[in-house]
């Protein structure tokens, strides 16, 4: 079975972007769209995509920012770097359909303005912490979740550490326990 | 390795049905030959001390007979493993749980340094936290040189003044 040409089929009109890289096929959608998109894909019996391996952040600011120095050949600037034309983070979620043994990515874009995404924990219960966890990383909030706390870092830290603009070693941030 | 300290016996006079030595000896030597643990193992530094305290390498023939988990019964802090910040107050919080006399042995790369973990996440050290008499450098360190920490710890029983040290606080209950 062709998972490539089944998806594109069934998702009509939600694709913003197919591509394949590695055997893996990665298909791009609209981040209003992804709770029907994976809806569809789960529950299709063609393909069945019934299990969620995991779902990751990906903060794409450098990485934009180097592809635009590289287009132009010239040292960074160090003033304020451009806008990327593209939104700057993205969530992934990895399928595995265990019927079929076939395996998709499906991406979606966040942009800075709209943080916010739909939660997949109705469709699969393994999404829960992986949404805490992107949540923690990079602020990215799951409209729907049924507990949106951190999940690693402690419930006072400010930042997002995952974001490529905090600093990898920190800020010298303390946590102060109370006890009662 | 200095090893003088922990085979010797009580410095005494001794004659038959007494014993006469200094309390400070005294102390001591019973001291070295109880340092319960607390094993303290946060990553893969842990599984090297469950290894020392199980059968293979013994740490019970050095004294260490009972890993004791209540910070209230422990004499000598075993940190084996990375340090978060989020786990820093909890650290400090059972060291400060354990009584009088304690004595620290940091285990590993991680809680020495804080290891390859140079990030925003990890304690860089936990004698940033607590204060630490032994250091066991390695990654993870094999368990005899855990064994040598509790040696290097039992050494500087010996070598310790507790009367001099709470003269105040032992002559107000004798």
């Amino acid at each position: 079975m062709e998972i490539k040409g089944v998806a594109e089929k069934l998702l009509a009109g939600y694709i913003v972007n197919i591509s394949e890289r590695c055997n893996d096929i990665i298909i791009e959608v609209d981040s209003r769209n992804i709770l029907k998109c994976l809806t569809i894909l789960k529950n299709n019996e063609n393909i069945a995509f019934d299990f969620l391996v995991d779902v990751v952040g990906v903060d794409n600011s450098q990485y934009l920012l180097k592809k635009d120095k590289a287009k132009k050949g010239e040292e960074p600037a160090v003033e304020a770097p451009k806008a990327p034309a593209l939104p700057r983070y993205e969530v992934v979620y990895l399928l595995l359909s265990l019927q079929h043994n076939k395996r998709l990515i499906v991406k979606a874009r966040v942009s800075e303005d709209n943080m916010t995404i739909d939660t997949v924990t109705s469709l699969w219960k393994a999404a829960n912490w992986p949404e805490r966890e992107v949540y923690d990383m990079y602020g990215i909030k799951f409209n729907g979740h049924p507990d949106m706390r951190r999940l690693l870092m402690w419930d006072e830290f400010k930042d997002y550490p995952l974001r490529k603009d905090y600093p990898l070693e920190g800020k010298g941030e303390k946590r102060a326990l109370i006890y009662e | 390795m200095e090893n003088e300290n922990n085979n010797k016996k009580i410095e005494a006079y001794t004659g038959p049905g007494w014993v006469l030595t200094t309390l400070e000896m005294f102390m001591n030597w019973g001291r070295q030959r109880s340092p319960w643990p607390l094993p303290y193992g946060t990553a893969c530094c842990g599984i090297e001390m469950m290894a020392a305290l199980a059968a293979g390498y013994d740490m019970a023939r050095f004294g260490a007979e009972r890993p004791s988990f209540s910070p209230r019964q422990a004499d000598v802090l075993i940190e084996a493993g990375t340090i978060t910040k989020k786990m820093e107050p909890i650290l400090k919080r059972i060291y400060e749980q354990m009584a009088e006399p304690k004595w620290v042995i940091s285990m590993g790369a991680c809680a020495c340094s804080g290891g390859v973990f140079r990030t925003y996440s990890t304690v860089q050290g936990i004698d940033t936290i607590i204060p630490v008499d032994v250091y066991i450098p390695g990654c993870p360190p094999r368990p005899e040189a855990l064994l040598q920490a509790l040696i290097m710890i039992l050494n500087k029983i010996g070598k310790d003044h507790p009367y001099y040290r709470f003269k105040s606080e032992l002559e107000g209950n004798l």
